[in-house]
């Protein structure tokens, strides 16, 4: 029930964003989300692909420092209310999230909730039994 | 095992007769040949027939890279040039550069020092040495060839660069023995790593490093990462070029000058009077055999001391502590004494982070801030700000800690840290001093 993120070192230096944009571009590489943290010095770019191995891979190759990390998905109802409904689970489960992003999917129904938990798997076990839906990974990386 | 046992073994004693008898004879063949030479000791008031014991040693005038380079190229040779059969020079990247020679009989003392030198460090006949000190102008390629000719070793005269072919051929040639820079050989085992190849399939044995500081946590890092044993070695062209000093594979710890062919002395850093066995200062060499291009008491601008404890290898030279500073690589950031080395100590001390390392200096209206970037390797990276932060904050506590001066760490990309050739440069200073 988890999803793999590519977690990708960047200086915050110009174009350097770009570069790893044109790697997975020209790999035929996917992005399924995507989210950037940033600090004056640098930052990390954190990616769900449809191919992670790959694009760990490739983006190695180019000389990025890369890692790999497992997420939670989970599908929030789109409409208000959606996302509240899934972080008192969360709050109520005692569960300590590292960071979180979402997306919409394209059919507009509902919407995707990437969280990055400090106990995976506590959360994925927690979650389920408060009747939130966990998405697999392979749901999230075939999107 | 010991190259000249007679030499290197004998009695303190002796060594000093015959350091004193070598002496005399040095500075009367100096007084007499190099007029730059002679006026400096007219004006200092001393005479060849003055230097009656080896203390009378500080009755001479010192000898700097100044005067070196004020009789640019050959004015301190002395024997005409018929005799000199070698002429090396220092880059001079830090101004003129110094030029030395070597009459034919000089570069057989060399040999036998780097004979002397690479036995000390385990080498023996029948080992392969690849030497990747720079062949030129650089005293470290040819000083080091001649030794493991000496010794009956197969030399493979590499010189710097090119890594990847350098590892094929310390593969495919077998090589035993490494001699280079240490920033090179960490330059080469990451370039191993890069190709897939495992250090130990390679037949290495030995390293050889010298020509540039380095730390403690240095040696460790290059022994793990190359499996083999790494040995300091220490010299300068001024006095010789490598093989001034040695470290022996038996002890490791500190190194056994040469002092039947040079005489050292420590002196005070600021007032260069000279100071008892033991304590700490400005390294000062005598060349008590040299023909070319003798020098007498060069200072050298390393910082160490002398240790008088025989060693258990069974020479009777004295020994050095590891060069780990040159006055000339002192950064003063406001006030406190650094060295570039430490601060490779404080990084290499930290789980993962990886020996590439710069220093930045700068100088913000009267105030010096300094920079230190270090590469985030796989080890180190997360996916978590709070991590890496972490990581910065550990460097920047532990310089703290350590060297009591407050550094800016700044975290950067892999292999955005250029990779040493041969001497790394580590430090810019873009202060306007």
């Amino acid at each position: 029930m988890k999803v793999k993120q590519v977690a990708v070192f960047l200086e915050n230096k110009s174009g350097r964003l770009a570069e790893i944009s044109h790697c997975l571009a020209e790999a035929g590489i996917n992005i399924r989300a995507l989210s950037l943290a940033d600090t004056t010095d640098f930052g990390i770019l954190r990616i769900v692909a449809d191919d992670t191995d790959k694009a760990q891979r490739v983006l190695k190759e180019k000389g990025f420092t890369v890692g790999i990390t497992d997420l939670v998905a989970v599908a929030a109802e789109d409409r208000p209310g959606g996302l509240d409904k899934i972080l008192q689970a969360v709050t109520k489960a005692g569960l300590n999230v590292e960071y979180m992003y979402a997306f919409t999917q394209v059919s507009g129904k509902t919407g995707m909730m990437l969280f990055r938990f400090e106990q995976t798997d506590a959360a994925v076990t927690a979650l389920q039994a408060a009747g939130i839906k966990v998405l697999s990974g392979s749901e999230v990386h075939a999107l | 095992m010991i190259w000249n046992e007679k030499q290197e073994t004998m009695p303190r004693e002796e060594l000093e007769l015959v350091q004193l008898r070598r002496l005399q004879a040095q500075v009367e063949r100096v007084y007499a040949t190099v007029p730059y030479y002679r006026q400096k000791m007219d004006d200092a008031g001393v005479a060849p027939g003055d230097i009656k014991t080896l203390a009378d040693i500080r009755l001479l005038p010192f000898t700097t890279k100044e005067d070196l380079r004020k009789n640019y190229p050959f004015g301190l040779f002395t024997v005409p040039l018929e005799r000199v059969v070698r002429i090396h020079a220092s880059s001079g990247t830090t101004g003129q550069p110094t030029v030395v020679g070597y009459t034919k009989r000089d570069i057989g003392m060399w040999a036998e020092m780097m004979a002397r030198s690479l036995t000390a460090a385990g080498v023996n006949r029948g080992d392969i040495v690849h030497n990747a000190y720079g062949y030129g102008l650089f005293t470290g390629g040819l000083g080091a060839h001649y030794g493991a000719e000496e010794i009956g070793c197969a030399v493979i005269p590499i010189s710097g660069g090119n890594s990847k072919r350098q590892i094929t051929i310390m593969r495919d040639f077998g090589s035993t023995v490494l001699l280079s820079t240490p920033s090179y050989a960490l330059n080469l085992a990451d370039t191993m790593a890069e190709m897939g190849i495992d250090p130990a399939d390679l037949k290495l044995r030995v390293g050889v490093f010298g020509a540039e500081p380095w730390s403690e946590e240095m040696r460790r890092e290059l022994e793990k990462r190359l499996k083999i044993k790494a040995i300091d070695i220490y010299g300068l062209s001024e006095v010789l070029g490598p093989g001034v000093a040695i470290e022996c594979v038996e002890e490791q710890r500190g190194l056994h000058i040469m002092e039947d062919h040079f005489l050292a002395e420590i002196v005070d850093r600021d007032t260069f009077a000279p100071l008892p066995v033991g304590e700490a200062g400005e390294l000062v060499f005598t060349t008590l055999t040299k023909e070319a291009f003798p020098v007498i008491r060069y200072r050298t601008k390393d910082i160490s001391h002398l240790i008088a404890d025989v060693c258990t290898c069974g020479r009777t030279f004295y020994r050095m502590p590891k060069v780990t500073g040159r006055t000339d690589d002192m950064l003063i950031i406001r006030g406190v004494n650094v060295f570039p080395s430490q601060i490779e100590e404080v990084l290499m001390k930290i789980e993962g982070v990886e020996p590439h390392y710069q220093i930045m200096v700068e100088r913000e209206g009267s105030l010096d801030s300094i920079e230190v970037q270090v590469e985030v390797s796989e080890e180190i990276f997360s996916d978590e700000i709070k991590v890496l932060e972490g990581i910065s904050s550990k460097i920047k506590n532990d310089i703290k800690d350590l060297l009591g001066i407050s550094a800016k760490i700044k975290l950067v990309e892999p292999k955005t840290i250029q990779r040493s050739e041969g001497k790394a440069k580590r430090v810019f200073d873009n202060r306007k001093l």
